[in-house]
């Protein structure tokens, strides 16, 4: 299990896999693994593993 | 008006003193409040994303507009600085307003906790504006970490009560040398011309234009008192008696 934007899920693979299945691919978002930025140009490279907490943000209005 | 007077943050240069946030109304507005306000910066929170969002808020900003993330939801440094560093890989610019809150009734600024994260970000490149409750000790900090700016609130914001703490923010622009930005809690033009009047650099506002009733007309009403203000600023107001008072013109006797 490993929890994106505070909801568990099943899933095994890369971060750029994720994205994939939860549909952001080609969204303006960013991506923290265990609160540390992953680079773009390292989405394809860096694994997800069991327990580990993701978030995935993008920008909306605010003042 | 002179276009030698530039708003300087961290080396960039803006003709206008007005930065418009853009939270609580249609994304379909904000090109027009851009337009009508004669933005050149745009505020923006980092939020979780969701998939079944189509729309994106960029695709609605004018591409020269600077984008200036804010750390919304963060109540100590550490948050602010996670969501700073977000921001920044969103792929928008090394500019940020900090905004660290541990109460949510008030949404008054922790200082200390502002003071903390704008120094680890100034280190790391940011040009860092922190939202601040207006206190010189506070501001002197900011200036020694690394700030760009020092963003004093007038008061609470989302409040549009206008300029409560002017008397603490006059001393910030006396003695500051970074730019006073007045934001949150201004209402109305007039209050943002007064801050302009005091010698404040620029005025921030969302909630007085996403409350208006028209947006657009209200973004040009508070674009041509931000600009008033600074005029009357750089030309240096007229004295004020403190008694009795001086005709505006020749007192003759030609009816005596």
């Amino acid at each position: 299990m490993i929890t994106v934007n505070g909801e568990k899920m099943d899933f095994s693979g890369t971060v750029a896999e994720l994205l994939d299945v939860m549909e952001y691919n080609g969204k303006r978002v960013a991506v923290e693994l265990n609160e540390n930025i992953v680079p773009k140009a390292e989405y394809e490279n860096t694994a997800v593993s069991d327990g580990d907490k993701l978030e995935i943000v993008r920008f909306v209005g605010g003042g | 008006m002179d276009n030698n007077d530039k708003l300087i943050l961290g080396g960039h240069e803006f003709n206008s003193r007005f930065i418009l946030g853009s939270g609580k109304y249609s994304l379909n507005l904000i090109e027009s409040a851009v337009k009508y306000a004669g933005a050149e910066i745009i505020t923006l929170a980092v939020r979780r994303a969701n998939s079944k969002e189509h729309e994106n808020i960029l695709d609605h900003i004018p591409e020269d507009v600077t984008l200036l993330p804010n750390t919304s939801g963060a109540r100590n440094a550490d948050e602010a600085v996670r969501i700073a560093r977000l921001a920044r890989e969103l792929g928008c610019g090394n500019f940020v307003k900090i905004e660290i809150m541990r109460d949510s009734k008030y949404l008054l600024p922790d200082n200390a906790e502002t003071v903390k994260a704008t120094e680890i970000l100034a280190k790391e490149g940011f040009i860092v504006m922190p939202y601040m409750y207006p206190d010189l000790y506070t501001a002197r900090d900011l200036v020694n970490v690394g700030a760009s700016a020092v963003m004093p609130l007038a008061s609470p914001i989302g409040s549009n009560k206008g300029l409560a703490t002017k008397d603490f923010i006059q001393i910030l622009i006396d003695e500051i040398d970074l730019p006073i930005i007045v934001d949150a809690g201004i209402g109305r033009p007039s209050q943002a011309c007064e801050a302009m009047e005091m010698g404040a650099s620029a005025v921030m506002c969302n909630t007085a234009l996403a409350t208006a009733g028209d947006l657009p007309l209200m973004a040009e009403a508070f674009r041509q008192a931000v600009e008033s203000g600074r005029k009357a600023y750089i030309s240096g107001l007229g004295r004020v008696l403190t008694r009795g008072a001086s005709a505006s013109d020749t007192l003759t006797g030609f009816l005596r």
